[in-house]
């Protein structure tokens, strides 16, 4: 992963003249750069393309929005970064959409909360060479210093003569001039800010609301069929033998044929493909398939197997000791009190609003791909290796996307698309997943159980924490996104400390899902340090803040980012039980309770509060407080807000309604009857939002604010019902007080 | 099979299968795509149309089902001035996050107030409670939802 601060050093900006007359900018980036966030070689340089940000005659300013937009807000908060230092009028601000060309653009991702720390300052020098060559331009044509020019609103001034002119009536002249190298380039004094901390109203809704096309599936090309990829229910099975007949026969049906996969889920599985010319009639047709599925990959691969064998691994030593501080046997001989707790977290799929799809077209022997896809490379590397062409013969368009919370980091629809297309020379694919196989042939977020010790000296300090992650692993790795890391909370903060994984091995594919791993070790780590502030007489606000000590920076779980920073963490505890008024709340059992947690993810910091009700067994939450810590700047405070509590309203509606389980590799929750998503009944009513601002590169915000809002629920749980939830999601009759 | 189908106040003739679910009629052979997949069995509320006025899930309902209804879609619903005033407040309250459900929204919450315009937000809410909005939107879409109420009420209590 590159710094986010480094990037911006070798990115270069080149000037032309738009065709009618303006001034054209194009950004190109040192690929090479980014090579290790895309998991791939250099890429080809940039060349002069398409503009990035342009100012046309009439004033009227574009700017291309280079990143997928998932719904996170990315394609209004970048053009703002630009907007604000070039000094547009954002009335006048124009967003179009990019092509995957991550030469071009630099990375081209959403996901990791990455998009906005990478950008930050390239996006600002962007706008800021942009006003530089447009004061320059109007300072030779009046003889002026450009030094004594102010600009506001795409409008310059020079206040000594009266004189003003427009960004659009000098882009023709500015589009000669030289840009400063970028070290040359001054920024604004964010103090001088207009456009950045200020809500912003996200660009596209108007067209929502009206139901323009936008999305993947609304892609439509002359002459288009429609598909499925009829799977065996078993991931990663292999095709045995198809009978085709009855399926051609079916209504509307024009190919139907087999595709061999490479094996590896994330590019290429076997499967049947059907084309029609209605996707329902495609649809209907699989039903008509009889196919004959090698399913043996997937033999003893369930739920129940998996929990049977986590049992007495839990009570085992690790397997691999991840971190071990000081002498936690020891620590257990003087410890006055020790406390000891086992906890569960299921498997989870991303169920993204919008199913898997792609439309594709296959023509001399290139591809052209649309795609709602957060990371477009990855879908292209899949095409290149599953059906061996060039990346050079791969165009991909990027859609809008109704969704993604990690699910389409992984891009296995573009490779089948681009698979099926290339059986159908000329002709344009639009492979729609059904929710079913969408469901059943994910990249779930990996299930896991903990065991957990904790002591205690006769003051009630930590003396020794113990964290045993029985996870899941795959040729005696951890799989993907399931892996405990040196410096999970409370590493450095306890002098005896022993982080360990043992794995479970497994073949249900696993990916990032919406602040990866954090989802799930957050609920297990903070509820069991609520079960530890309990033993010690204090509340877990209480309890953490003693544990973090002095501000400061701990060393890094990975090389180039910043380390864990105490004082931030100090800072969301102390605003939130501010904020929420914790201290008063009242603390006798009955049918409201309060909790606490808090957590670090993805250079964010956030700590909540939640009120629950607990009425004849029915849970509800009036109330959430949050108290985030994402930096220096919150670039769009009405995307912010809707971040946060969009995080909130997912965790609460993960712990109260959500798990995929297996039967032999086969997954058994298949749609939304089964896999409750949170509605509008069980939105709290009031969702607090608040921001610590510290003097930090500002990070994204899609992630941080998920992980404690499930610990602060069923920490508010116990207090007002005295059960203590150890296993998601959440069962009141099934827990044991 | 031929049908003829009245959507957006116009008579279409399709030559489909009637056990295709009118959503696929609207998306795959009438272009009206603003009506969104989500589930397929009646979970989810994407596909929200109006037959008749009332709110409908296009992915169940079969073509062969329709007969004379008049099938209304996101489409057309600024027609209504109900329809109107939720898209306005949709964008006064920046509703949307990834967007995908919120047609769908649009069309229950307009079916909803159009029969009831004494609903009110709590109402209103309920009403859609069927409709997921992955992303989470809830708050906001209430915020929205309440101000056209608020304002229906009004109105329906200046005409009492
Ligand atoms: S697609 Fe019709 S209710 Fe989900
Ligand atoms: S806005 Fe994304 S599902 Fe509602």
């Amino acid at each position: 992963m590159p710094r986010p601060d480094t990037i911006d050093r070798r990115s270069f900006l080149r000037v032309g003249a738009l065709a009618g007359g303006g001034l054209a900018l194009n950004l190109g980036f040192a690929a090479d750069l980014f090579a290790a966030e895309i998991g791939k070689g250099a890429l080809p340089s940039a060349g002069m393309l398409n503009a990035f940000v342009s100012i046309a005659p009439d004033g009227l300013v574009t700017i291309v929005s280079k990143n997928p937009e998932i719904g996170q807000g990315i394609s209004t908060s970048l053009p703002m970064i630009i907007a604000e230092e070039l000094d547009a009028d954002w009335d006048r601000v124009v967003i179009t959409r990019a092509q995957a060309n991550q030469a071009l653009y630099g990375p081209q991702f959403a996901g990791g909360s990455l998009s906005t720390p990478t950008n930050w300052l390239p996006m600002r020098r962007a706008g800021a060479t942009a006003r530089d060559l447009l004061v320059r331009a109007a300072a030779a044509e009046w003889g002026v210093p450009a030094a004594e020019l102010s600009t506001a609103k795409g409008v310059i001034s020079h206040a000594a003569s009266g004189r003003s002119t427009t960004y659009g009536a000098v882009a023709s002249a500015a589009a000669k001039l030289t840009p400063l190298p970028a070290e040359q380039i001054k920024l604004k004094d964010p103090a001088r800010f207009s456009i950045i901390g200020k809500p912003m109203r996200q660009v596209a809704t108007p067209g929502i609301v009206r139901g323009e096309p936008m999305f993947g599936l609304d892609t439509r090309l002359p002459g288009m069929l429609f598909a499925v990829y009829a799977r065996s229910p078993v991931i990663g099975a292999k095709l045995k033998r198809a009978e085709l007949d009855a399926v051609k026969a079916k209504p509307g049906v024009r190919h139907a044929f087999p595709v061999q996969g490479n094996g590896n889920p994330m590019e290429l599985v076997d499967g049947v493909a059907i084309l029609a010319t209605h996707w329902w009639l495609a649809r209907d047709a699989s039903d008509a398939l009889v196919a004959e599925w090698d399913e043996t990959i997937g033999a003893g691969h369930s739920s129940t197997t998996y929990a049977e064998k986590a049992a007495p691994l839990l009570k085992a030593v690790p397997a691999k000791v991840v971190r071990q501080d000081g002498d936690l046997a020891a620590a257990r001989g003087s410890a006055a009190k020790r406390v000891q707790a086992e906890y569960h977290y299921p498997f989870l799929h991303h169920m993204p609003m919008e199913p898997q799809n792609c439309t594709a077209l296959y023509e001399n022997g290139k591809f052209t791909l649309w795609a709602p896809t957060q990371a477009p490379q990855n879908g292209i590397d899949g095409i290149v290796k599953a059906l061996g062409v060039a990346e050079s013969d791969i165009t991909v368009n990027i859609t809008r996307i109704g969704g993604g919370f990690g699910r389409r980091l992984i891009n296995d629809t573009m490779v089948q698309a681009a698979a099926i297309a290339k059986g159908v020379p000329g002709t344009p694919v639009q492979l729609i997943v059904t929710r079913e196989d969408d469901t059943m042939h994910g990249f779930y977020r990996p299930g896991g159980w903990h065991a957990y010790e904790a002591l205690l000296d006769g003051k009630g300090k930590v003396t020794g924490f113990a964290n045993h992650l029985v996870g899941f692993g795959t040729g005696g790795k951890p799989v993907r996104s399931g892996e405990i890391n040196a410096q999970e909370f409370p590493a450095g903060l306890v002098d005896n400390l022993l982080i360990g994984q043992t794995n479970i091995e497994t073949m249900i594919p696993t990916g990032p899902m919406r602040a990866p791993f954090s989802n799930g070790i957050c609920f297990a780590s903070q509820s069991f340090l609520d079960e530890v502030a309990l033993a010690s007489g204090r509340d877990l606000p209480t309890l953490l803040l003693e544990m973090l000590g002095e501000p400061r920076q701990l060393p890094s779980a990975r090389p180039g980012q910043r380390g864990f920073d105490t004082g931030r963490a100090r800072g969301v505890i102390e605003k939130v039980v501010a904020t929420s008024g914790w201290k008063q709340r009242p603390k006798a059992r009955g049918k409201t309770g309060y909790g606490f947690a808090f957590y670090f993810c993805h250079q964010g910091y956030s700590a909540q509060v939640v009120e629950v009700r607990v009425d004849q067994g029915k849970i509800s939450v009036p109330r959430v407080w949050t108290a985030t810590d994402v930096g220096s700047h919150i670039i769009n405070t009405s995307g912010a807000q809707h971040q946060v509590r969009g995080s909130v309203i997912d965790g609460i509606g993960q712990a109260l309604g959500q798990a995929m389980t297996f039967e032999n590799g086969k997954a058994v929750e298949t749609n939304f009857d089964a896999i409750q998503m949170a509605r509008h009944e069980i939105t709290p009513g009031r969702i607090e939002v608040d921001f610590v601002i510290s003097d930090n590169p500002p990070t994204g915000l899609g992630e941080p604010a998920l992980p404690p809002v499930i610990p602060a629920l069923t920490n508010a749980i116990f207090a007002a019902t005295g059960k203590r939830i150890r296993s998601l999601p959440i069962r009141l009759d099934e827990t044991a007080a | 099979m031929a049908f003829t189908v009245n959507v957006n106040g116009q008579d279409r003739q399709v030559d489909l299968p009637g056990a295709m679910p009118l959503l696929w009629v609207l998306r795959d052979e009438l272009g009206l795509l603003g009506t969104k997949f989500g589930c397929g069995i009646a979970q989810c509320g994407a596909c929200t149309v109006h037959v008749d006025g009332a709110a409908v899930r296009s992915c169940s309902l079969p073509l062969e089902a329709v007969g004379e209804g008049k099938v209304t879609t996101i489409e057309a619903i600024a027609k209504s001035p109900v329809g109107a005033a939720l898209q306005a407040a949709w964008v006064e309250h920046d509703v949307p996050q990834c967007g995908y459900c919120q047609s769908g929204q649009i069309m229950t919450a307009c079916a909803a107030l159009t029969e009831n315009p004494k609903l009110g937000r709590a109402g209103a809410v309920e009403a859609l409670n069927g409709n997921i909005c992955r992303c989470g939107c809830y708050n906001r879409i209430g915020d929205a939802v309440a101000a056209v109420a608020q304002k229906l009420e009004g109105g329906a209590r200046a005409k009492a």
